[in-house]
């Protein structure tokens, strides 16, 4: 088998090698924008999966509070290693998934938004009473190490960085040969018509299970970053039903069409939020709001599309040169 | 009072609390579910629905107080504030955003509405500010009672009146009357009634306004007994919704039923075991839906193959 040129996975390769040249020359407050995105960025790559089948979660902050709770009772117990607390707060989030996952396979449109939301809110409603855990308060996150290194100064959140951009461009490579497979490809089929699907002799159910899996521990991966990256957790900026909100935000201005496209939205999103913050803390969410507004009314596929449709106009442009030449 | 009451003094409480709590979940979630039913969008704007009639509320009864008019104005001053934001924020929603949306899927018509919601969030700073507002004069007015030896302000036992008002006139609305059965054939079939001679573009604003008006009333009433502050509309959206999964999403009787279990059930949590308050609503969300995903009272569906 040949295989033809892949430009996503160049397109990542030549992504995290940019980054990591950025790493070297970017101001603190940049690189914190940067971590979040790429936080973000990995939940919004779980949400695409879904959103392939046709499926839109409203509470996958679920998966993200697990990840980044797991981190704080990880270092209550003493674990401060980021290589342990990633796996330990994936490993988390994806254990809840694939047990939810039965549950939750089951379910379409509206009801499964729905129902992921109705078990976000009850994590948000546990976390909220839990005293040992800072309750609404939330509680610290101690700065962690590197298999038993721990860089100072600037190079602590460098290393950060670097840990969290070759996290994702695994996760983003995976999720896109993922996609790319017949078992990705399989779930479109589904979202057009599931019982044809089930005629073919594949499950659908499974299929589902399996992408609700892979998000929960993509979003449980973010959410460890994202608890390492603001030093802090609490249910209400981790868990509420809000934060599950601006996951699918990102997704709808990413576009599902790509997944380099995804973290491209995320850092939009995050400058964004940030700027609006900033410049207009009034009206930030009126900004915000507006923003995705714009987004559904006039690019339905996110960002993503202004590019294709460049390139149907160039196609056209071409199309209809050569035919004038044909005429003459 | 808790802890040392006795078994039916704590009964009462709960029943009362409960019954109180699920009329101002009736309120809030019936314009929810009747828009759900008819235009099949699941509204997050409903939380600013809510957040507009609790302020626009709280600000007018403290001018009219303030002039020394007489308090029972007030009723008519929540009324009015209710109608006037169902008008107005009904038709710029629907004809503003809504509009324009129909066709598209289901879940980018509930970001298209958490967006303007997130908007609305913002006006409503930008109009009345950060400060809280506080309305009590009709709460005065009413006073308070006692119910076998416990005290009650009776303003918030109207609340469980003013929900059974609006139910008994929202049945009689959709079953007696002539807009009701059209309304009934739209939710039905949208294209056969379309092909009947049915303006549907016209009943779609009406049923936006009457939701609009019932989100806004359910803050209006409310706002004496809170105080209206930002964030109101974040946390009611989300019980809203709650009690309309419960109960089935588009049905009028299982908003009610919805809003029954869940006020019960919080207040039984609130005076019994305060631990799981906020999380048992969704646990009872989540369990509603485990064993009858369309909700306790949904109409039943096709199957698309």
């Amino acid at each position: 088998m040949t295989r033809q040129f892949d430009r996503t996975f160049w397109g990542l390769t030549a992504g995290l090698l940019f980054l990591f040249v950025l790493n070297l020359f970017l101001e603190e407050w940049m690189r914190t924008i940067g971590l979040q995105s790429l936080s973000r960025g990995l939940v919004a790559v779980g949400l695409l999966i879904l959103w392939r089948t046709g499926l839109v979660s409203f509470g996958h902050a679920l998966f993200f509070g697990f990840g980044a709770y797991t981190v704080a009772l990880m270092q209550i117990v003493g674990v401060n290693d980021i290589f342990v607390l990633m796996f330990c707060g994936t490993a988390v989030a994806g254990l809840f998934a694939f047990l939810l996952g039965f549950l939750l396979r089951q379910y379409r449109a509206i009801f499964f938004a729905l129902l992921n939301m109705a078990f976000s809110m009850i994590l948000y409603g546990v976390l909220a009473k839990v005293e040992s855990l800072g309750s609404t308060d939330g509680i610290g996150i101690n700065q962690i190490t590197y298999l038993g290194l721990k860089p100072e100064g600037e190079g602590y959140r460098m290393a950060l960085f670097v840990f969290a951009a070759v996290f994702a461009y695994i996760a983003a490579v995976g999720a896109h040969w993922y996609l790319k497979s017949t078992l990705g490809m399989m779930t479109m089929a589904v979202r057009e018509n599931e019982i044809r699907v089930e005629y073919l002799g594949y499950s659908a159910e499974r299929a589902i299970h399996v992408k609700y899996v892979i998000s929960g521990l993509l979003a449980g991966a973010g959410g460890v970053i994202m608890a390492i990256t603001v030093g802090h957790v609490d249910p209400e900026s981790m868990v509420y039903w809000i934060v599950s909100g601006d996951f699918v935000f990102i997704t709808i201005l990413s576009g599902t069409g790509n997944v380099g496209a995804t973290f491209i939205g995320a850092l939009v999103y995050e400058l964004l939020r940030t700027y609006a913050f900033e410049f207009a803390p009034q009206i930030w969410q009126l900004i915000l709001g507006g923003s995705l507004l714009f987004i559904i009314m006039f690019l339905p596929d996110g960002l993503w599309s202004i590019r294709s449709e460049w390139r149907n106009r160039r196609n056209l442009a071409a199309a209809a040169r050569s035919e004038t030449q044909v005429a003459e | 009072m808790r802890g040392i009451a006795l078994d039916f003094e704590l009964l009462i409480v709960i029943l009362v609390d409960g019954l109180v709590y699920s009329s101002y979940l009736f309120l809030v979630a019936v314009g929810l579910t009747v828009i759900f039913g008819v235009q099949k969008v699941l509204n997050v704007t409903h939380g600013s629905f809510y957040a507009f009639g609790a302020y626009f509320a709280a600000y007018l009864i403290g001018l009219w107080t303030n002039g020394g008019l007489p308090d029972w104005g007030g009723f008519l001053l929540i009324l009015g504030s209710a109608l006037i934001l169902g008008v107005v924020l009904g038709v710029v929603i629907e004809r503003g955003l809504l509009k324009h949306l129909y066709g598209r899927d289901e879940h980018v018509m509930v970001l298209a509405t958490f967006a303007a919601f997130l908007v609305l969030e913002d006006v409503i700073l930008l109009i009345w500010g950060t400060d809280p507002y506080l309305a009590f004069a009709p709460l005065a007015l009413l006073g308070s009672t006692e119910i076998a030896g416990l005290i009650f302000d009776v303003y918030s036992l109207s609340m469980i009146s003013l929900a059974f008002v609006v139910a008994v006139i929202l049945w009689y609305g959709l079953n007696r009357t002539q807009f009701g059965k059209i309304l009934l054939a739209v939710i039905f079939d949208r294209e056969l009634s379309m092909a009947m001679g049915i303006n549907v573009t016209k009943v779609f604003l009406v049923t936006f306004i009457i939701g609009t008006f019932l989100g806004a009333l359910g803050g209006a009433y409310h706002a004496p007994i809170i105080s209206v502050q930002p964030g109101i509309g974040v946390e009611v959206i989300v019980l809203a919704f709650a009690v309309v999964v419960i109960g089935g999403m588009g049905s009028i009787p299982g908003a009610l039923i919805g809003s029954i279990i869940v006020g019960i059930s919080r207040a039984s949590a609130v005076h019994m075991l305060p631990e799981v308050e906020l999380f048992v609503i969704y646990g009872i969300m989540a369990l509603v839906l485990v064993i009858r995903p369309e909700g306790l009272f949904a109409p039943v569906k096709a199957r698309r193959i």
